[in-house]
Order: structure tokens, then sequence, then C-alpha cells
């Protein structure tokens, strides 16, 4: 059994790896509002979710007129994108610039706007699709071109088990190592070299051991859909980031997060630019949103609450403010997520199923946040964003 | 002078509004018209509408308003217990036709039962409904512990499966028939080497992962459409061919748009055939697409005829006592009746259950619902000894 186990690594890796970027995606419009008004605005799953609706319209009423599939998807992306961020700019404009302008001080009051914004938009949408199509239900159209499958050579499998192992073994022997030096004080213990040494002969051993693994088919395959969402979220987040870091727009965007009053001072008026916040973090929502149904089939108005608090725990355990926490949070949790969900019934013999795999994620996440309070890349203090 | 003229008015109007609200009998369905279930719960409210329909000339002549009052329990057990508190609140409300799904059927049929409020279900198969043993309880279709054994002894039989992988949706009726469809086929001989409980609706890859070590030659699913048809698709989508059977709650068409292709080939078993399957409801089916402008499916049928026993009841009742019957009148009634219904021939064993019930198995040849009846069963409620839930 332990070798079909280790011969499913790679593509549990690669499953967490696919869902960890669809969180990434929305844990992205999360880290941007919060870095700039310290808000966490629970109404973006919804923002999300518009984008995942407006995607679906869009892909069913143009499927008959537009004849190519990616032409399709990126008119899809960009109404999608572009419902969502106009649903994000009035969110900011009817609930939280009310709010601001009235200068309340209590953190609580915008969170609980937030979430009853999210609630609000969950059946505004359901209400829309129902007057429109008396069902809200909608379901993407299945395209060949992103359902076909490419097959990933095995040796990047074997690779990845290879080096898999290598980090196991040299994790066990940097504990025990520790629990020697603890005990026996004084003592030298191994050396960092020799660790490596250790860990690598103990990997060689195990795969000569069980060299079934290698002489096997992994079977893994990659579909065409799963490839655009990698792809997609890579570059929003290379995006975000060039656009963060070194346009005008970002200065201004990281000035209002530093000190509001202050950036008035200077010039920029902080309405626009939270506005302008809002838009981004909504786009790159709506974005995500299209593409999650395009990898799920289904959408619905309440398809954005657990995907949107998935995100948000993912923005927080990346360190909530940074863009790339943001999306090694959402790798994170969602190789935990796939790892638990395939492993903990084989390692329980059935007794824990899949329904466990959120605790398994959760317990992992309290746990790095004990160590970590502030993100695995977040940081205590300095600039946020 | 003035004084007496508008007492009598007052006494006039009272006694109009109480002669009017005396002469209405409503019907009231319950059943999932929101949500992602909704397909199946409308073919229900669709079904009992038509037959109330058909009855409302009937109804007028003895001088009652038949109505009908369609509700929805949003498939939800919580939504299901308020709107029962709801009905029986209202007197003229006589009957329930519903639930959907007997994860909300049973907490709000013990509101009805409190009230005396006669409830016949068009669509729960679970046992519990009417295992319970009340007298306002009544059901027309089959049970789970006769449709997950046949669906079983279909796999394992006919099927030829070996290794089972069980998923189920972790409700009273889902998990219900995976219990029991694992219990057959393991009788059977075939092994069973997962047994899983999910509510993910989007991503599966977990369990299909778990698929892929396990090496399932049989997948089986006990749950609704809006996740079997998911977790189909994807498991095609990884290259995972085991054949796949699910039971009643894949019977929809939904269940083939949203798996698309990967819906060829599939099984399920069901407790309502589709309309073709009964010659007597050609007649009823014609009227349903005129009314409605669609085809009835699943549990319409269903619908009609829970709704035509209710009325049979009520009709007997009223042309022999000229008044609307009390409820607990109408619930001896109701399980007292025989008839001939669309659906076979209808009447209750002591439980309320139907004494014959028809079990189908029905194939996806090709994506396209509805599907082929390959085999058909027909088989009494089993005999069980009553019980009380917790």
């Amino acid at each position: 059994m332990l070798d079909v186990l280790i011969q499913l690594l790679p593509s549990v890796l690669l499953e967490g790896l696919i869902l960890g970027f669809v969180y990434a995606m929305i844990a992205l419009g999360y880290t941007m509002v919060y870095g700039v008004l310290e808000l966490i605005n629970f109404a973006h799953s919804e923002i999300f979710m518009s984008g995942a609706i407006a995607g679906a319209e869009t892909f069913i009423l143009l499927k008959s007129v537009v004849p190519n599939a990616f032409l399709l998807l990126t008119l899809a992306v960009l109404i999608g994108g572009g419902v969502a961020a106009l649903v994000a700019i009035l969110v900011e404009r009817l609930a939280y610039r009310p709010l601001r302008k009235r200068g309340t001080t209590n953190r609580l009051v915008p969170l609980i706007t937030a979430i009853g914004v999210s609630f609000f938009l969950q059946d505004l949408a359901r209400l829309i699709e129902g007057l429109w199509h008396n069902a809200f239900y909608r379901r993407y159209p299945t395209f060949n071109v992103f359902e076909k499958s490419y097959t990933i050579p095995n040796l990047i499998g074997y690779l990845v088990i290879a080096i898999t192992l290598l980090v196991f073994f040299w994790v066990l022997i940097y504990f025990f190592d520790w629990l020697y030096k603890t005990l026996a004080k004084g003592k030298a213990g191994l050396g960092p070299r020799t660790r490596w040494y250790a860990a690598a002969a103990l990997t060689l051993l195990f795969l000569v051991l069980y060299r079934a693994i290698i002489f096997t088919d992994l079977g893994m395959t990659i579909q065409m859909k799963s490839i655009l969402v990698i792809v997609v979220s890579l570059a929003m987040l290379y995006g975000l980031n060039w656009l963060v870091h070194k346009t005008k727009l970002g200065i201004a965007i990281r000035a209002v997060a530093q000190d509001m009053q202050t950036a008035a001072l200077m010039g920029i008026d902080p309405d626009t630019i939270i506005s302008r916040t809002f838009l981004i973090g909504g786009f790159l929502g709506g974005v995500a949103g299209v593409l999650f149904g395009l990898l799920y089939t289904l959408v619905h108005p309440y398809v954005g609450f657990i995907p949107g608090i998935k995100a948000f725990t993912a923005a927080v355990l990346g360190g909530i403010g940074n863009i790339t926490g943001a999306a090694v949070g959402g790798l994170v949790l969602g190789m935990l997520e796939m790892l638990g969900g395939t492993y903990l019934t084989f390692l329980t013999d059935g007794a824990m199923g899949t329904e466990y795999k959120d605790i398994l994620a959760f317990a992992i996440l309290i746990f790095i946040l004990l160590f970590r309070p502030q993100g695995i890349i977040g940081q205590q203090l300095g600039e946020k964003v | 002078m003035r004084k007496t003229i508008l007492i009598t008015l007052f006494a006039a109007i009272g006694a109009l509004a109480l002669a009017q609200s005396n002469n209405v009998i409503k019907i009231a369905t319950v059943s999932p018209l929101s949500g992602e279930q909704a397909a199946l719960g409308e073919m229900i409210k669709l079904g009992a509408q038509l037959a109330i329909e058909e009855a409302q000339p009937e109804f007028e002549k003895l001088g009652f308003k038949l109505e009908l009052s369609p509700q929805d329990d949003q498939a939800n057990p919580d939504v299901g217990v308020a709107v029962a508190r709801r009905l029986v609140t209202d007197p003229d409300v006589l009957a329930v036709v519903g639930h959907l799904n007997t994860g909300v059927a049973i907490p709000s049929s013990e509101v009805y039962k409190d009230y005396q409020l006669p409830m016949v279900s068009p669509a729960n198969t679970g046992p519990a409904v009417t295992d319970r043993c009340y007298l306002d309880i009544d059901r027309l279709v089959g049970r789970d512990d006769v449709q997950g054994p046949a669906g079983a002894e279909f796999a394992v039989k006919e099927l030829g499966a070996k290794r089972i992988f069980i998923v189920h949706d972790k409700t009273t009726y889902g998990q219900g028939i995976a219990e029991q469809f694992k219990k057959k086929a393991e009788e059977l001989g075939a092994k069973v080497v997962g047994f899983v409980g999910t509510e993910e609706k989007s991503n599966f890859q977990a369990l299909i992962l778990q698929m892929k070590a396990k090496k399932p030659d049989f997948v089986y699913f006990g749950g609704i459409y809006n996740q079997g048809a998911v977790l189909l698709k994807q498991m095609r989508e990884r290259g995972i061919k085991a054949t796949f059977m699910g039971p009643d709650g894949l019977d929809s068409s939904k269940f083939v748009e949203i798996a698309g292709e990967a819906a060829k080939g599939a099984y399920y078993t069901t407790v309502a055939g589709p309309p073709d399957r009964y010659p007597k409801a050609a007649a009823m089916v014609k009227k349903f697409k005129e009314r409605f402008g669609k085809a009835p499916e699943s549990f319409a049928i269903y619908g009609y005829d829970s709704a035509k026993v209710v009325i049979k009841a009520l009709k007997d009742f009223v042309s022999f006592a000229h008044r609307k019957p009390t409820r607990a009148e109408l619930s001896m009634l109701i399980r007292q009746t025989t008839m001939d219904g669309v659906t076979g021939h209808i009447a209750f064993d002591y439980k309320g259950d139907r004494k014959k019930a028809d079990y189908f198995v029905v194939h996806l040849k090709e994506a396209k619902y509805p599907g082929e009846v390959v085999k058909v069963i027909s088989f009494p409620a089993p005999a069980s000894v009553c019980k009380a839930i917790r």
C-alpha cells in the first residue's frame, strides 16, 4: 500500500497546486483591500461570485456567436472581471465610504457592514438570476480545447517523489538530531552537511526497497483549463507586484496605505485611490470567478462563500497585506487540503474520510500561526501592500 | 336604528367571511422550489397543481373551493420545519403533498403528526419516514431499503462489479441508501474498497485521487444530482473509467445537463420511472405538457397521484357529509383509500407505505435524459417493526 500512496504523491501535489492557485487569485483581493484600509472585505467572496456568474452568462449568450474558444474565454474574463470590479466599486462607494466619511473609528462597524453586504449581494444575485432564468444555477459550457488533457512525463513525477522523500528524511533527521542534542547536553550531534548526506542515503535506500515506484506509470495528466488557471494567476501575481511597486498608481496606493492624511497633504486623493484599489481587487476577483467556473462547472449565488473563507484564510496564513504572501498562503492551504483529503482516509483506515480535510488543514494553520502570527511572509511592522 | 343596521352589516360581513373561509380547502405542496434541487422539487409542485386544477370544477359544484398552496422548503430541514409550523396554523390547509428530501420530511412530519395534518409523500424514500407508523404520514414511492439493495444486486450480478467505491453526501437520504447498497453488495461478494462522505460541491479531486489508489471498477454515489453530476464529470476528466451508479436523486434532466458527455453509460435506480413506463399516464403527460410547456420528469406523476389520493379522500367525505373534514378524519380516510392512479394501483399498508411499489434501473446509453429502463422490480414494502426515532 505504501508504494501506491507514494506513487499518488505527485498527482496530489499537482492538484493541490491548482487548488492553491485558485485560492491565491481570490486572496489577492482580500490582501489589496486590507493593505489599504485595514478592512477585511468579507464581501469579496460575493464580488468573486458576481464575476463567476457574469462569466457564465457571457459564455452561454455568446457561445453560438463567437467561434473561437479562447476568444470567448477572453471575453468572459473581461466581462466577468468588469462586472466584479463594478460591484466592488459600488460596494465601496455605497457601503464603506459613508462610514469612513462619518469618521467611524470603531473597526468592527465596517467589518459588520462587509458581512451584511455579503449577504445582500448573495440574495441580489439570486433575485436577478431567478427573474432572468427562473433558475440560478448556471453551468459553464465545456470546450474540447479546455478539457484536453496533457500527460506529464513520469520523470518529473519521480523527481518530485525523490525531492519530497529527501526533505521528509531531512526533517526526520533534523528532529532526532535536535532531540539527541537536547537530551545529551553538550554533545555535538550531526553537522548540516552530514544531515543532508544521511537524508540522501535514506532516500536512495527507500527507492531501492520500493523500486516498484520507479517502474510504474504515474499517469499524471493536466487539463488545459488547469494550465490556464496557473498561468493566469502567476500573471496576476506579477502584474500586481509590478503595479504596486513600479507605477505611479502603486506609489499612491502605498502612500495611502501608510498614512491617509499625510498622503492627502501630498496631493493624493485618498478616495480615488481607495476606489481604484477596489477596482483592481474586484477585477482580479472576477477573473478568478470565471476561471473557477471553468474549472468546476457549476456556479450559483452562494458559490463564493467557501472559496472566499479559504482565500481569506490563505491571505492571513501568508501574511495579510502582502501580495506574495497571499499566493504563498493559497498554495500552502491548497496543498494541505489536498494532502489531507487524500491521505487521511488511508492513514486512518477509513475512520476519517475526506470530509476531515479541512480539520487537518486548519489544525496546521493554527500551528503555523502560533509560531508566525504575522503569517509566513508577512512582516510585523513596516510597509503594507 | 343606525346601530341596528351597523350591527347587522357587520354580522353579515362576518358570516360571509366565515362562510367563505369555510368553503376553502387548501392542499399544500412542500418541496424545494429554489436552490440547487429545485428541478426535482418543482416537478412535485407541478404534478400536484395539475391534479388540483382538474378537480376544481367538481369541488365547485359541491360548493367548495379547492386551492393549491405551494411552499418552498429549500431542501433544508430547518426551513421545512418552519414551513410545517406555518402550515398547521392555517385551518384551511387540510393536507400536504411533499417533501422531496427524506432529511427534511422526517422533522417536518413530526410537526404534521402533532396537528394530525395528513402528509402524502411523493418522493421520500428513506425507510424512517413511515417506520414511525404515524397515522397521518403516507407515501406513494418505494423505500431505500429496497432501492439500495436492488441497485446493489443489479451492480454485482448483472454488471459484474467487484471493487466498489461508495461516495455519499452525508444526508439522511444519501448516507442511508449508500449504507443499504454497501450491505447488499458485500453480501453478494463484492469488495467495498471505499466508503466516503463529502459535502463538497465543486472540487472532488481528493476523492478522485483516492479512487486512483483503490482502482475501483464501480462507483456508487448516494446523493442528489447537483453533486453527483459534478463528481462524475471530474472522474471522467481524470480518467477514472469505473461504471457509475446512483439512486433516484440523480433522476433529473439536470444530471445529464451538468455532467454532459460524462453521463454516457451511467446507471441510476429510481422509484419513479419515466412517464412512458406508465401506460395510464399518457393522458396526464399530454395535459402536463400543454399546461406547463415542459415534459413531466421524475416525481411529477407521483406528485400528481399523491394529490389525487388526497382529492379522492376529500371528495368521498365532502359528497357524503357536506362539510369540510377535520384533519384527523382526512388522515384516516387517506390511509384507507384505494384507487387506480396513473402510477398503478394505490393502497397503503399499516405503516403508510404503498402495498406494492415499483423500482426501476435506468441506463443512460447516450448522454440524454431520460435513459432507458433496463429492469423493473415490483416489490412489497418490507414489514418492519414500528419504531420511534430518538
